[in-house]
């Protein structure tokens, strides 16, 4: 886990964390693994305190949970993102489906679902966090060996050879590698990679199981792009 | 309207014919006497179908031991009987499309499902199959008592002529007399010697000519029908005179039914439509239940061979029945009339001389009522009246005893003759009260009494004075009259009251009915009206779904319906006809059930037993009641479905609020544990001591917290299931208090919990395990709710009992949460914490104990200060 520690090391300043949640058992084990990462963290119990807190500092992620006594996390996400560009992992329930979607679309970057445990939470925040950090640079090039993805020059291999990827499905994986570890909502692939309105989620998921078909090694157990059902999909890189 | 529209078909004749359709086909062969070759003829019939394939089954065959009969049953299909009878319902089942039924007017045994076999039929044709029968001219209902004259053999075994008249075809099996008498003697029909003496008797020659006639005319009369049937159908005018109209006049004298079926040859015979009336005076009230029961066996009759019947209300028969022959266009009156004196008829008056008399243009045709029957005609005003008891009698006579009494001292102001006024003022009571018999015997007694004691010479029976003869002679007339007029009114009286209580009765359920919201109401209000009218027992029954019934209500029920009676209620429910006492179906059973219709549904049955049956006019007094019902048991069933679907509804909100309940107050205390455990294994060694300890008491604090919610809900699964069982024994609230707020005080977390038990309290009956869990329960909702204020519980005196009371230094309790507090999932405004569950548990452990709990807000802190009560009170008859 020493290289969960880069953002920290590479940065000259350290990374500020706000968790939100209402249960002082969450906030106290979030703290503990954030601390042990190397931020710095201030916690919330309310919707209230929270936009309180968001509006005097700058922070870099915010770990919202969606049901608060005084209201709803996704109201929050709009607040601290005016005040800088955090990262933010919104908390929910195992099967509050609409709920996650509807933060997602509302600009969260990722969420976990309770109960979770903190390798997990982990792994989203850095994602989120080098996803934030790669949008500002030029886009990558994937490669792990088997399927190669560049992003600049559109030329997509696998073991070597063109997979032919339709218009559609290049797009489709282009979002996906783009934005490899987050969860992407099935209407954020549809505007992507559709100009008309009236494709649905069956249609995008027949793209997806031909686009698996292409370039997984089993297309029936897929090990890159993965369902998150009820939600979206997520493009994984090995060793995530 | 002209004459295109006048000679279109008429939507009867054709809904007859629509009707006709879909029901089976009755094929009748009609014979003059028996051993014509009925069965045989039907039987060779059916062969030949069979070999058409046909699928021909025979229901039952009587083949009477005749060998050439039995022959040709060979190869047919024949269904095992059910006991004696034939089995209705296999053939139902087996669904032929020729079903064979020998012998139309059979009787059916005791308990089969209707009592005459051409009711099976009639289900069969309904049930679309169609049926070959047999039958012999002596048992068409209407040519009974004709074939009993011809024959002197009275056939108890009849059908209704509409049978007959429904019959789509019918053939006549014809055999000349001597033919027939030529296979007697061949001992093709009856064994030997039986054949003798059948050729004797029924089979003279003289006889079976007479029954060919009527075999033959009938058959001829019912294709005649079916001809001029079809022209109906096919738009031609009736071929009869316009109008013409029967009416006959129907009575509880044993010649009734004779006259009757006089009226239906006559109606037949013109093709006329015909009805049977009975007029209800106050003398019907007075009828023997034998007369009643003859009375609705003769307009049954009646019905049976196609009158239209009605039972009219009125004072005089003649005067009531003509209104009402006028009113309906009859043109002729057919009425029976009794042998009697001609003295008899000047002095009483007759009803048939008044229909004479005042019928104007009518025809009236009298029957005479046969003259073996003529020495039981009955006087026509006293005799049934209320049974003369010895009781009656000697009141009658004191009546005169008290007239002499009063007459004694006037006596002596008063002259003889005036006297006689007292005597008849007794008369006129004694008539008033107790009828006709009792004047006319105060009146009789009177006159001796009068002319013992008044007439000179006094105290003997001799009188010398002519004037005084004269004056008994008066008085004897005056007592006559009076008596009469008397007994009329009281007549009239009753009458009068009867239909009140009529009225009364329909009026009081109709009242009883609109109050009515749930079925059970509805029906108890029948239930209870119609066992009061008619005195018997009465059951009411609701629809339960499409086909099925439920016991709504019943009154002054003596033995439970059994399976038959609940199969006769269902067969009434399914088919919307009377069934059981009285009626077509299951006559012999001991309730009557009818339908209660709506005008969409027949919203259930009314039954009821009595040790005689209806007359028709209860009948009809229920029937009306039993509208009313129905409409009221719709509604209220109706209302009740509604309710149902909000109580419905109510519980699938709380199942919804349970699993919210569940999913978040389970998963908040195991995302705590699963996030430090895997905090911990993580970062173990980079976590400094601190956060390592946190982390482990976050671990245990939120395990208990799960298991206080597990208890909870097993609490409550335990109440709901009712297997909490409270042990109640004395217990001391002091140590009762003591206990819980140790054991509470783990959750207080630092905040200070009070504790204030009022010294000297008695002893509380309680459970231990309960008192504790409920008291524990609502210092957790203190602490709570309690914001961060200290929590105290005290037990003291209320009364002879003892109140334990859990006061918090929180908000305190929204308006008109008081009571709603305590239910489920319903959780204080202040807090998303908390299950919802504490409260409910703490309300039924304390049921269970005999305790009441409440809530409110504490009025004891001053100022701007609040803070809730909630208390426990155990009343003093449970403390000891």
């Amino acid at each position: 886990m020493t290289e969960a520690a880069d953002p920290k090391r590479s940065s000259p300043r350290k990374l500020n964390a706000l968790v939100v949640d209402d249960e002082a058992p969450i906030r106290r084990f979030l703290r503990s693994a954030l601390v042990a990462e190397g931020f710095d963290v201030e916690e919330a119990a309310t919707v209230a305190d929270a936009k309180k807190l968001a509006s005097a500092t700058r922070f870099d992620l915010a770990v919202l949970d969606l049901g608060l006594p005084d209201g709803d996390g996704i109201s929050l996400i709009e607040p601290v993102r005016a005040a800088g560009a955090p990262a933010v992992i919104v908390l929910s329930a195992l099967d509050d489906e609409p709920r996650k979607v509807m933060a997602l679309d509302s600009g969260a970057d990722d969420f976990v679902s309770k109960p979770f445990g903190v390798a997990e939470f982990m792994a989203r925040v850095r994602a989120a966090l080098r996803h934030r950090v790669q949008m500002q640079g030029g886009p990558p090039v994937y490669d792990d060996g088997r399927l190669t993805v560049d992003l600049a020059r559109r030329i997509v291999k696998v073991s070597g050879a063109d997979p032919r990827l339709t218009p559609r499905e290049y797009a489709l994986l282009h979002e996906l590698v783009l934005h490899a570890g987050k969860v992407l909502t099935h209407r954020h692939l549809l505007n992507k990679a559709w100009d008309t309105g009236d494709a649905d989620v069956q249609a995008l998921r027949v793209h997806i199981r031909h686009l698996r078909q292409k370039v997984e090694a089993s297309p029936d157990q897929p090990e890159r792009i993965l369902t998150e059902p009820g939600v979206g999909y997520r493009f994984v890189a090995p060793g995530e | 309207m002209n004459d295109a529209e006048e000679r279109r078909p008429s939507p009867d004749a054709l809904l007859e014919q629509a009707r006709a359709e879909t029901r089976g086909q009755l094929k009748i062969y009609l014979g003059a006497a028996p051993g014509v070759g009925k069965t045989y003829e039907m039987l060779s019939d059916a062969r030949k179908k069979r070999a058409e394939r046909v699928d021909v089954v025979a229901g039952i065959v009587e083949t009477h031991g005749r060998e050439e009969t039995r022959a040709l049953t060979e190869g047919l299909e024949i269904l095992p009987r059910r006991g004696q009878e034939m089995d209705l319902d296999a053939i139902l089942a087996r669904k032929p499309e020729i079903a064979l039924v020998d012998e139309l007017a059979h009787t059916n045994a005791e308990g089969s499902r209707h009592p005459k076999r051409w009711m099976d039929v009639d289900e069969l044709l309904r049930a679309g199959i169609d049926v070959w029968s047999t039958l012999n001219v002596q048992h068409i209902e209407s040519l009974n008592d004709v074939v009993a004259r011809i024959t002197r053999v009275r056939v108890r075994e009849t059908i209704p002529d509409a049978v007959l008249e429904r019959a789509d075809e019918i053939q006549l099996i014809d055999l000349t007399p001597d033919e027939l008498i030529e296979r007697l003697q061949q001992g093709k029909v009856y064994a030997p010697d039986q054949a003798q003496r059948a050729l004797q008797n029924y089979f003279a020659p003289g006889n079976l000519s007479a029954l060919r006639e009527l075999a033959m005319r009938r058959a001829a009369d019912t294709i005649d029908e079916q001809v001029r049937g079809h022209r109906k159908a096919q738009g031609e005018n009736a071929p009869w005179a316009a109008g013409e109209r029967v009416l006959v006049c129907v009575d509880e004298r044993e010649a009734s039914p004779e006259v009757v079926r006089h009226a239906k040859r006559i109606a037949d015979r013109s093709k006329a439509p015909w009805m049977a009336v009975h007029v209800e005076t106050g003398r019907s009230s007075r009828l023997t239940e034998v007369d009643r029961i003859r009375l609705s066996e003769t307009l049954r009759l009646a019905e049976r061979l196609g009158a239209e019947t009605a039972t009219l209300p009125g004072d005089s028969v003649a005067d009531t029945l003509l209104a009402y022959a006028c009113d309906q266009n009859v043109t002729q009156i057919i009425v029976g009339k009794a042998r009697r004196s001609p003295l008899f008829e000047a002095a009483f008056g007759s009803v048939v001389r008044q229909l004479i008399d005042r019928s104007g243009n009518i025809p009236i045709e009298v029957v005479p009522e046969p003259v073996q029957q003529a020495g039981k005609a009955r006087f026509p005003i006293a005799s049934p009246w209320p049974a003369l008891t010895s009781r009656g009698v000697a009141e009658a006579l004191a009546m005169t005893v008290g007239a002499t009494l009063v007459a004694w001292p006037l006596d002596v102001w008063l002259g003889v003759s005036n006297l006689t006024l007292v005597y008849l003022a007794a008369v006129l009571i004694s008539a008033l009260t107790r009828g006709l018999v009792a004047g006319l015997i105060t009146g009789f007694a009177s006159a001796l009494a009068f002319n013992w004691f008044y007439t000179d010479p006094r105290y003997t029976f001799t009188i010398v004075n002519p004037d005084n003869v004269l004056a008994i002679l008066a008085f004897s007339g005056a007592a006559l009259v009076i008596s009469a007029l008397a007994a009329r009114a009281r007549q009239q009286t009753l009458a009068a009251r009867s239909e009140a209580r009529t009225s009364r009765e329909l009026f009081g359920l109709s009242r009883m009915l609109t109050s009515a919201t749930t079925e059970e109401e509805a029906a108890s209000a029948l239930a209870r009206y119609a066992a009061r009218a008619f005195d018997a027992e009465c059951v009411v029954l609701a629809r339960v779904g499409l086909e099925d019934i439920r016991q709504a209500s019943t009154f002054a029920i003596k033995r439970a319906l059994t399976e038959n009676d609940w199969a006769a209620a269902r067969w009434t429910l399914q088919k919307g006809e009377a069934t059981g006492r009285g009626a077509d179906t299951l006559p012999g059973a001991r309730w009557l059930f009818l339908p209660l219709r709506t005008s969409r549904l027949i919203a259930g049955v009314v039954g009821v037993a009595r040790e005689t049956p209806l007359i028709p006019g209860e009948r009809r007094r229920l029937a009306a009641m039993g509208d009313q019902a129905a409409t009221a048991l719709e509604r209220a069933h109706i209302a009740q479905a509604l309710e149902q679907s909000r109580v419905e509804t109510e519980a699938e909100r709380l199942r919804g609020t349970m699993l919210a309940s569940l999913s978040h107050d389970l998963r908040t205390p195991i995302a705590g544990i699963l996030g430090a455990a895997s905090s911990l294994r993580t970062y173990g060694d980079r976590h400094d001591a601190e956060t390592r300890d946190g982390l482990l008491s976050s671990i245990e604090e939120e395990s208990a917290r799960m298991q206080r919610y597990i208890e909870k809900l097993l609490d409550m699964t335990r109440l709901d299931a009712g297997s909490i069982q409270a042990h109640i024994e004395p217990l001391d609230p002091a140590e009762i208090a003591s206990t819980v707020v140790k054991r509470a005080e783990k959750l207080a977390e630092g905040r200070t919990l009070q504790l204030h038990v009022e010294p000297g309290l008695p002893m509380v009956m309680a459970d231990a395990t309960l008192i504790d869990q409920a008291l524990f329960n609502l210092i957790e909702n203190a602490l709570m709710h309690g914001k961060s204020g200290d929590v105290l519980l005290a037990a003291k005196r209320a009364g002879a009992g003892v109140v334990f009371e859990v006061l918090d230094e929180g908000p305190g309790l929204a308006p008109g949460d008081e009571l709603r507090i305590f239910e489920r999932f319903t959780r204080g405004g202040s807090s998303a914490a908390g299950t919802g569950l504490g409260l409910a548990i703490v309300k039924g452990f304390a049921g269970l104990m005999g305790a009441t709990v409440s809530a409110r807000n504490r009025a004891d802190r001053g100022g701007a200060q609040t803070g809730a009560l909630f208390s426990i009170e155990f009343p003093a008859k449970a403390a000891t």
